[in-house]
């Protein structure tokens, strides 16, 4: 079971990142729950600063820009 | 730092080389054929009368909006492409440790190549104090980001000149550099929220993602679609109500009432300015209508920093980082710095 959690105060650019990281889910076949953290101390503890970020089983994968579902599916297959 | 390498799920796409190719011919083409092609639309095609009121406005409009629509795909696709080498992560460290002049300098000018949304502002802003930034330099960088911003350049530059675009930009750049000075001399680190210093030094290391010229100009068309498809609507009111500004407004009606003999000219541009915040690409083709009936450059430039310097939305959202005071003494030293580049222009263009 793996956690992915897409950090971000709640933007339009969350959202889109939140739907792509769900896509990647079913795409790579994984067992995932996907978490929203809109709280800034835990974002900032994450050390990103420009939302939003993506983290998946604790680690930052990507920060400031929107994956496409297809490159969350192969960070999760990883 | 973890080096991480993107892969990517096999999928049909035409080669990049040849869109990006074409994308460019397309551009230059365009960009060349617009003004010719617009005025024969407008008065041959649609045989509309020269110097009428309505011929005049529809000619404005129909040369506007391509103009301003290749601008805006074409510069943000590159600054957003420029600009993806630098993300605040990386600002951050350049920052840090340069000391209070070199900084706030230095702040201001990164300013205007980094990205800045109101959402990331708080992120932003936690980021800067715990790389140990001083104050005055963390404002001076949010002062200058929302400002001399790619939106307000890339409108001004194309439908001002090159000349006010410049104007613009040194005079953004002055305002987050004095207002930053100002705010890191007023020692108000006590009115940061106090779960901000509780949370300094905890940051881990930070992911350097390595990212493809595939990726990055992939990203840097997403997101200019997304930014232009967003504002069309604004700049298609703004350049319709500068139209009609245009053609119908007679010379000397804006002179007469904000012209320089009015003194409280400057201040109520900037207080009407604070209600559109952000929305350069609105206001920006009313505020060109405006300027060619006699608006003065000092209380246009007032306006323009306005609408994009202070927006109620950040200040809310900044809120959850600093108090009150420090909020107003930002908000006091940006619009002052404002007015006073107003009044500036206004008495030294005469």
């Amino acid at each position: 079971m793996k956690k992915i959690e897409v950090l971000g105060p709640g933007c339009n650019n969350c959202v889109r990142l939140e739907a792509n990281a769900r896509e990647a889910v079913a795409m790579a076949g994984v067992e995932a729950e996907v978490v929203k953290v809109t709280d800034y101390g835990q974002i900032a503890a994450y050390g990103v600063m420009s939302t939003p970020g993506l983290v998946i089983d604790g680690k930052v994968v990507s920060y400031g820009r929107i994956p496409s579902a297809g490159d969350i599916a192969v960070w999760l297959s990883e | 730092m973890t080096t991480l390498s993107l892969g990517r799920v096999h999928r049909f796409h035409p080669p990049l080389k040849l869109t990006a190719g074409v994308s460019v011919v397309a551009w230059v083409v365009a960009w060349f054929t617009e003004a010719p092609l617009s005025d024969w639309l407008a008065f041959s095609l649609l045989g509309l009368e020269r110097g009428s009121h309505f011929g005049e406005a529809i000619a404005f409009f129909l040369l506007d909006v391509p103009k301003v629509l290749l601008l805006l795909l074409g510069i943000i696709t590159v600054v957003t492409l420029i600009r993806g080498f630098f993300p605040p992560e990386k600002v951050r460290g350049a920052l840090a440790g340069r000391g209070q002049v070199g900084g706030t300098v230095a702040a201001a000018s990164f300013g205007i190549v980094t990205p800045f949304c109101s959402c990331s502002a708080v992120p932003l802003f936690i980021g800067f104090v715990e790389a140990g930034i001083p104050l005055g330099v963390t404002f001076a960088f949010l002062i200058s980001s929302p400002m001399v911003n790619e939106v307000a350049l890339v409108l001004l530059w194309g439908l001002f000149g090159p000349g006010i675009a410049l104007v613009y930009m040194a005079a953004g750049l002055t305002v987050a550099i004095v207002g930053g000075f100002v705010i890191g001399k007023l020692g108000m680190e006590r009115y940061v929220e106090d779960y901000v210093w509780a949370l300094q030094g905890k940051g881990p290391a930070m992911v350097e993602v390595k990212l493809t010229w595939e990726d990055r100009i992939r990203d840097a068309w997403t997101y200019t679609k997304d930014l232009v498809g967003h504002i069309l609507p604004y700049i298609l009111i703004g350049i319709g109500l500068g139209a009609l500004i245009h053609g119908y407004a007679p010379t000397d009606l804006v002179a007469s009432i904000g012209g320089k003999s009015n003194l409280l000219a400057v201040p109520i541009v900037v207080l009407l300015a604070v209600p559109m915040y952000s929305n350069a690409a609105g206001t920006i083709p009313i505020v060109q209508a405006l300027l060619g009936k006699g608006l003065p450059l000092g209380t246009t430039l007032s306006f323009m920093m306005a609408v994009t310097a202070i927006s109620l939305p950040e200040l809310i959202i900044l809120r959850r980082v600093i108090k009150l005071p420090l909020l107003a003494v930002f908000v006091g030293v940006v619009t002052t710095g404002i007015l006073i580049i107003g009044y500036l222009f206004n008495f030294l263009i005469a």
